[in-house]
């Protein structure tokens, strides 16, 4: 293993390769080939071939602390090796996709909060844009909107990663790194709360702009917490980075190649943890991305340590992003001047005929959207949140498809944990990010 | 050479003439559809391996239950070396309705259409492994389908909820008014007026 020489943090990123060189973990459970989930039959391969134990059957979950949600799990384990591995899903199932079929474009945006409740900013914000994009009014958007919900993704992105890292050293025995992430997202919270109103769900954007403008001094509050949060992610980073416990639970664990990671589907942290170089924000930019100065780190060896590496270093882009937009953020309108999309405000509509019926005709029967079909994928702390919207004209989707991360990471599971340790299984979830809201609609 | 997406959707219909319609665009993306839907597999494997679309970002389903074929499926396609996304559908009848599975073009294409197995009750030929995904083994409908009601139906599987959710009157009101919904919400969709 590597020794530390100094007993300074340095940036993680600059010894990134030496840590990967220095340890050849992999090499044994490389040679693992995945079974497809529904063969009935359990060929153990080369190294466990060894151990031909009783195989038994465990249930893990839904209800269970490292579980993040109500995941299940039915595994065949011979001993502490597992044999097969099928996760089951649907415990959270709320038919998100049909009632967006029954409720208008506006009416769907509190089902976006109770998706990835981890990052609810996030998922208001591709849920809007998605519908914008139908709409065709996306290149309208106000500057000043669009700076606005940049720094709601990333201020998202900070409280999910920390619950993310939280909940991982968590799982792996490091209580302390949790109470300190929770202690930093409460501050995130604090700041929803003026933003919104409200503390979790948030509801905050509208289409073609946002409920309401940033309250006095906010940006200011927004710029001390960029301080805060770059300390507590140092102190975060000397309990982890270096712990030689954690190393050993999550170096070479919960493997996946950048091919594989491809070909499943992975997105987000999880498919730059497999050292593929695309972040939407960077190779799409929406919003304002373009114009922001920020890296994308990317990881070597897509073990459980790359991910927690990068979930890191994104935090600090994300401050660093923050930073960014609250020195740049423009005055001006939040939202786009159409009364056929955006509710007129109250006085106008107590005052005035024309105002009255549009404010009559978007609360009744809603925007009226046009046909056509749209995706619109947006780059969420999980992974890569799209919207497909199928719609057939008028004020409700015809077809409303979500296309969650955490959906497509739990289905890897099965393929990173054949032949691995049970107690393997904390490490790779934590790893994953998963969160059952939005894996189950 | 990296080439756009229109680029891409002519090279396919200039490869498959006959059963490719002309791509089209809306709002910045492009639409391949697929007229036969016997030939997806066939299709799909084109796009991975000569057109480098690699990523299976999402598959699914929509009902259109008035049409002859009334199930579409829509492919969002990837391509991380173009950078750029195709959609592809294809459309196929109630019944005789079966579709090959992308499973083994694109991994992520297992789950996706377990779900659409799931929730539509779209069969896919040569899966590893169609079961129902969100929705408990041995639940009897498929609730994305059009005809099936937002308050849900009894069903006698005996687990969890067999019964409809008392939506008092209609959908998503909890208190009973002095109106019926019809009066009150003219886009209430009431049993008799469904689509």
């Amino acid at each position: 293993m590597m020794k530390i020489e100094s007993p300074g943090l340095e940036h993680p990123k600059t010894n990134f390769n030496s840590y990967r060189e220095k340890t050849n973990v992999m090499a044994e459970i490389k040679d693992f080939e995945f079974e497809e989930m529904g063969s009935k039959s359990v060929q153990p391969s080369n190294a466990i071939n060894e151990s031909l134990g009783d195989v038994m059957t465990l249930s893990m979950g839904p209800s269970h602390p490292s579980m993040h949600g109500v995941l299940r799990f039915k595994a065949e384990v011979d001993g502490e090796i597992f044999h097969r591995i099928t996760p089951d899903i649907g415990y959270l199932h709320r038919g998100d996709e049909k009632i967006a079929e029954n409720k208008t474009w506006h009416q769907f945006i509190p089902y976006t909060d109770r998706l990835d409740y981890l990052a609810p900013l996030c998922n208001n914000v591709a849920y809007v844009m998605a519908v914008e994009k139908l709409l065709g009014i996306a290149d309208q958007i106000p500057e000043r909107c669009q700076f606005i919900r940049v720094i709601c993704c990333e201020l998202a992105r900070i409280s999910s990663h920390l619950v993310g890292i939280g909940c991982f050293g968590m799982d792996l025995g490091a209580l302390t790194v949790f109470l300190l992430a929770y202690n930093e997202r409460e501050k995130v919270f604090n700041l929803c709360e003026s933003l919104s109103g409200a503390r979790f769900t948030t509801s905050y954007t509208r289409i073609g702009g946002l409920s309401r403008d940033l309250p006095d001094g906010w940006l200011g509050e927004v710029n001390k917490f960029c301080d805060e949060v770059l300390k507590a992610i140092d102190d975060l980073e000397s309990f982890l980075t270096r712990n030689r416990i954690f190393l050993d639970r999550t170096e070479g664990i919960g493997v996946i190649t950048k091919n594989q990671a491809i070909s499943w589907g992975l997105t987000g942290v999880n498919l730059r943890g497999s050292g593929m170089d695309f972040d939407l924000r960077r190779d799409h930019p929406y919003l304002v991305y373009d114009r922001l100065n920020f890296d994308v780190p990317v990881g070597v060896k897509g073990d459980c340590y790359d991910r927690y590496i990068l979930r890191i270093l994104e935090m600090r882009e994300s401050v660093n992003i923050l930073r960014q937009c609250v020195k740049m953020i423009p005055s001006g309108p939040i939202n786009i001047d159409d009364p056929k999309i955006m509710l007129p405000t109250k006085k106008r509509v107590l005052t005035q005929m024309e105002d009255l019926i549009h404010h009559f005709m978007l609360a009744t029967e809603g925007i009226n959207a046009p046909a056509g079909e749209v995706y619109f994928g947006a780059e969420n702390p999980k992974g890569e949140l799209g919207f497909y919207i199928y719609s057939k004209g008028g004020g409700s989707p015809y077809r409303l498809k979500i296309r969650p991360p955490s959906f497509v990471s739990i289905s890897v599971m099965p393929l990173m944990l054949k032949g691995a340790m049970l107690a393997d299984v904390p490490a790779v979830i934590g790893s994953l990010d998963i969160v059952m809201g939005e894996c189950d609609r | 050479m990296k080439k756009t997406v229109k680029d891409l959707a002519l090279r396919l219909k200039a490869h498959f003439p006959d059963i490719i319609a002309e791509p089209v665009e809306f709002r910045g993306e492009c639409t391949c559809t697929l007229l036969d839907s016997n030939r997806l597999h066939e299709v799909a494997e084109y796009l991975k391996d000569q057109l480098d679309f690699d990523f299976l970002k999402e598959a699914t389903s929509i009902d259109e239950p008035d049409k002859p074929l009334r199930f579409t499926l829509v492919y969002e396609l990837y391509s991380y070396y173009h950078r750029v996304q195709l959609r592809l559908k294809t459309s196929i009848a109630e019944g005789n309705g079966k579709i090959s599975s992308l499973s083994d073009l694109w991994a992520s294409a297992n789950w996706q259409e377990r779900e659409i197995y799931d929730l539509m009750g779209i069969q896919f030929e040569n899966h590893p492994d169609l079961r129902r995904i969100l929705m408990w083994d041995g639940y009897p409908f498929h609730p994305l389908r059009k005809d099936f009601p937002l308050e849900g139906k009894a069903s006698e599987c005996g687990v969890l909820f067999t019964r409809p959710a008392p939506m008092e009157g209609g959908p998503f009101v909890t208190q009973p008014g002095l109106l019926d919904d019809e009066d009150r919400e003219p886009r209430s969709r009431t049993p008799e007026n469904k689509f």
